[in-house]
């Protein structure tokens, strides 16, 4: 049995805590997305479903380096960020958000599959029987897409758990702030004698998964909708 | 309740273009499918927008394309009852019931709850989950919620054509009664002739996207006989019969009909017969194995394709028979003539 150090139960913690805020962050946002592409037809709709999935195909590596440029000290939104007083390049805070824009597009599709199974005559009754619009979002769509947000949340979770690439360019590897489960694995591999621990460090990540896949399950099949 | 529709709404390979105005407190849209009556219910609801044109209920513009006026659906009051229930799977059925109630301004709400559990037969179902309800209960839920959320006007869009026989003329008897409860005006749509004269005063029918002028549920299934594989369809309702000499008796206007088969029930029941199970003789038949045998008077025939309709009085009571063209003539058969009509027992169908 191999004795994890304290650093490892750092980067555990650091995971669960970066991928679970990513997760919370995207929620809200995934929702209006997924939401506007089921229900909704406007203008520019076939961009924004382009750019939501975009991270589904390009490298992870490419991501990071477009929030790079985006989010860095001479990046495009530079002035606001300063303005705002907040650093995000080489923080936790820059974790979460390239785990979030990678697996955005998964929290998005699992949503949007839900709602694409809910009958429009659920949606057309309530607002004939006097709900308005927003009235229907909470009481009808939302309950009645419960399986997919939770699908969705649970996939996003996994997924920012592994967040290797885009996170290594926006956030570091700094040891206590940005240095999660793949990355300990990535420094543990790379040195000599590492091997163990980054045996042991994967096999906390296989646990991790499981636990979130049967939690997934439990969730997803307890009532309907 | 005054409804003036006058739109236009075009699908690609269909268009729809109507100009009527429909007045009474229990109005039909009569149709087959593909006439555009259910694409109708749902610009008058506010579900979807006519290309041009105006809607206007009761004086109140709810849609007008030159004004720019376009009401949403939750300020028209407008409930709907589709023919899938559409119950909300997530509620209960109280929910469900509740769901437009409680979205009511509280000086609209003039429809208790309690009476429409009670009007329905809804009691033992209120704890239950949707989904383990029957068709009949979905569909007797869907009109409570419909009810409860106090619409001004009740479009029900074929809410009986997902339900068997049996079930369909059990539940029109609640629909009958909402009207006259509840006193909500409704507008019925379906492509039953049957439901049309059960449930309405007054008919729009519409057929590949326009719609004729407004007319009598009868009057129109008169219109349709030649047409139609089974004939007029004559509604009876009838009392429970009585016994006499061992064979069953049903009181009808002042002759007393005789039914195959055992009574089922205790109040009054609803029995169809169609045109075509009807036959007249000149003379009284001496010997005959039908056991209807009733003096009739013609009141008027009309054309029914190759087939002459022919309108009979029994002391008060019509009767719509059919006959042959050439038969017609050979019985002389004019307004004011007697004649005999001869009904089998077993021609006689219970409805509900």
């Amino acid at each position: 049995m191999i004795i994890l150090d304290p650093a490892d139960y750092l980067a555990i913690g650091l995971s669960l805590k970066i991928a679970l805020t990513a997760v919370l962050l995207s929620l809200p946002f995934a929702f209006a997305v997924a939401y506007l592409s089921t229900f909704v037809s406007f203008r520019g709709k076939l961009l924004m479903e382009a750019v939501v999935n975009l991270p589904l195909t390009l490298p992870p590596v490419v991501v990071g380096y477009l929030l790079l440029l985006l989010l860095g000290s001479k990046g495009w939104l530079s002035p606001l960020l300063e303005h705002l007083g907040v650093r995000i390049v080489f923080t936790w805070r820059g974790a979460v958000i390239a785990c979030a824009v990678v697996g955005f597009p998964l929290m998005v599709r699992s949503m949007r599959i839900a709602m694409e199974a809910i009958d429009l005559r659920l949606i057309q009754a309530s607002r004939t029987l006097g709900a308005t619009w927003h009235d229907t979002i909470l009481s009808v769509i939302l309950p009645l897409s419960r399986r997919g947000i939770i699908a969705g949340s649970s996939l996003m979770f996994a997924r920012g758990l592994g967040e290797f690439g885009a996170t290594v360019i926006v956030a570091g590897n700094i040891p206590g702030v940005t240095r999660t489960i793949p990355m300990a694995i990535y420094d543990y591999a790379a040195s000599p004698g590492g091997e163990p621990l980054a045996a042991a460090l994967c096999a906390v990540s296989v646990a991790i998964s499981v636990a979130v896949l049967i939690l997934h399950e439990r969730l997803g099949r307890k009532g309907r909708g | 309740m005054e409804l003036s529709i006058s739109l236009e709404k075009s699908h690609p390979g269909f268009t729809l273009a109507m100009d009527e105005t429909l007045s009474g407190e229990r109005l039909g849209i009569f149709g087959p499918s593909g006439s555009g009556k259910s694409t109708l219910a749902a610009m008058i609801a506010g579900l979807e927008k006519p290309d041009r044109g105006r809607i206007v209920l009761d004086g109140e513009t709810l849609f007008d394309s030159d004004a720019g006026i376009d009401l949403p659906p939750e300020r028209r009051r407008i409930a709907m009852v589709f023919q899938s229930a559409n119950l909300f799977p997530h509620l209960k059925v109280e929910e469900n019931l509740l769901y437009g109630y409680r979205r009511t301004p509280a000086a609209l709400r003039a429809i208790p709850p309690e009476g429409v559990v009670e009007a329905l037969g809804l009691g033992s179902l209120l704890r239950r989950e949707v989904a383990h309800l029957s068709g009949g209960e979905r569909q007797r839920v869907a009109l409570g919620r419909a009810i409860l959320a106090n619409p001004r006007l009740l479009v029900m869009d074929e809410p009986l054509s997902a339900l068997d026989d049996d079930l369909r003329f059990q539940i029109i008897p609640y629909l009958r009664g909402i009207g006259e409860q509840f006193r909500i005006p409704y507008i019925y749509i379906s492509h039953s002739l049957v439901e049309m004269r059960l449930l309405t005063d007054r008919v729009l029918p519409t057929s590949r996207g326009s719609a004729s002028p407004p007319i009598h549920p009868k009057e129109l299934a008169l219109q349709r006989m030649g047409g139609s594989h089974v004939g007029f369809i004559n509604l009876l309702r009838l009392p429970p019969p009585f016994r006499r000499d061992g064979i069953l008796h049903y009181p009808w206007g002042n002759v007393n009909l005789q039914l195959a088969g055992e009574p089922t029930h205790d109040g009054e029941a609803l029995y169809e017969l169609s045109s075509r199970d009807i036959i007249l003789c000149r003379e009284h038949p001496r010997a005959i194995s039908a056991r209807n045998l009733l003096p009739a008077r013609v009141l008027r025939t009309l054309p029914s394709g190759p087939r002459t309709g022919v309108l009979l009085d029994f002391g008060g009571m019509e009767l719509v028979a059919e006959i042959a063209g050439g038969a017609a003539a050979e019985l002389e058969i004019s307004p004011g003539a007697t004649l005999y009509a001869v009904i089998k027992a077993s021609a006689f169908r219970r409805l509900g």
